[in-house]
């Protein structure tokens, strides 16, 4: 039981570092949209 | 392509998905000796795999944007290259050097790795022209790390109950991992922080001297005394038929779900950069006042 805490330990962190990782993705991603509206108004 | 990605993402999901369940199932046998904690190494095995690969064509892509600010070097570098490539095929199976190999790898094996330079160099050469080539170093450079973190986080959480330790100081092994991920960790930060116009030829030399690690990194349990074990593929040592496919195809599925996150990060690339020409422009027209040149205050790349 208590090898079977670890194994889910480093699967759940393996999840939580890509999960981490996209949501920083999504996050410049949409700075970047608000970047090219603002952008575009101003032409 | 936009209608492919939401198709491609979903397949890798439901692969992953498979993948798990392969390496969390009671179909997979387990290990005697360590029992169910040996199943990390489904996740600990293809993230450092993948973490390689996206180091190696940061490395192929780095290299290839140095060659190119000259036309006589970008010459240069495709005849060396391919030099490297087949005098390394045909030097792996020289009985000499054949001697020399580690126990257990296969001289087809390495001929294989090193005709694997060129053929990079000339398909990243090919699809990446131009400064497409750095956003390609900044993408891989930027993945590899988030695999290489996940190596660094799983390997203590297996070594925990396994050796009793989280960390072995002074394990080679150990060490040239977490060197080589500080190694990238330094490339993306000079590139996040610098504001020379310099940045990207520093970024591509920094990249070249970093991917020397990966070899090291990779050969320190043939080479050295380390308590990181041996390796299970290519090194002598054995694996049940039954766990080697789960791990190839956990592998596998980090490969396609690593694609995927690379053409997102890929794109985010290539739109940054033309925000920033569009500032650039705009405050060269004299229209609304440029971008704050702090590099604090810059989007992140």
């Amino acid at each position: 039981m208590n090898a079977l805490k670890f194994l889910f330990a480093a699967y759940i962190a393996t999840w939580a570092i890509h999960a981490f990782y996209l949501g920083t993705l999504v996050r410049r991603f949409s700075r970047l949209r608000q970047q090219l509206s603002e952008l575009g108004k101003r032409k | 392509m936009k209608r492919l990605f939401p198709i491609l993402a979903v397949l890798t999901a439901i692969f992953l998905a498979y993948a798990l369940h392969l390496a969390l199932g009671k179909a997979t046998p387990t290990d005697a000796q360590q029992g169910d904690v040996y199943r990390i190494i489904y996740y600990h095995v293809p993230s450092a795999w993948t973490a390689f690969l996206l180091f190696f064509i940061n490395f192929i892509a780095s290299v290839e944007y140095l060659a190119n600010a000259k036309p006589s070097s970008q010459t240069a570098a495709k005849w060396i290259v391919l030099a490297i490539g087949i005098i390394g095929a045909i030097a792996s199976f020289v009985p000499q050097v054949q001697h020399r190999l580690p126990a257990g790898m296969r001289p087809s094996a390495v001929a294989t790795t090193v005709l694997a330079i060129p053929a990079f160099y000339f398909l990243v050469g090919k699809f990446f022209p131009g400064e497409r080539l750095d956003v390609l170093a900044v993408t891989s450079a930027e993945v590899g790390v988030v695999f290489c973190t996940i190596v660094l986080v799983t390997g203590p959480i297996w070594a925990r109950p396994v050796w009793g330790i989280w960390w072995a100081p002074g394990d080679i092994r150990l060490t040239s991992t977490l060197v080589l991920w500080l190694i990238y960790v330094s490339y993306l930060v000079l590139r996040r922080f610098s504001t020379s116009a310099q940045t990207q030829m520093l970024a591509a030399a920094l990249a070249v001297f970093g991917a020397l690690d990966v070899p090291l990194v990779y050969f320190s349990i043939w080479f050295f005394r380390t308590q990181h074990p041996q390796p299970v593929i290519g090194g002598g040592g054995s694996m049940d038929p039954r766990m080697l496919h789960v791990l190839l195809m956990n592998w596998l599925a980090f490969l396609c779900f690593g694609f995927l996150v690379c053409w997102s990060r890929f794109r985010l690339e290539l739109v940054h950069r033309e925000v920033e020409e569009a500032h650039a422009m705009e405050s060269l027209a004299g229209g609304a006042p440029a971008k704050p040149s702090h590099p604090l205050n810059r989007s992140p790349q």
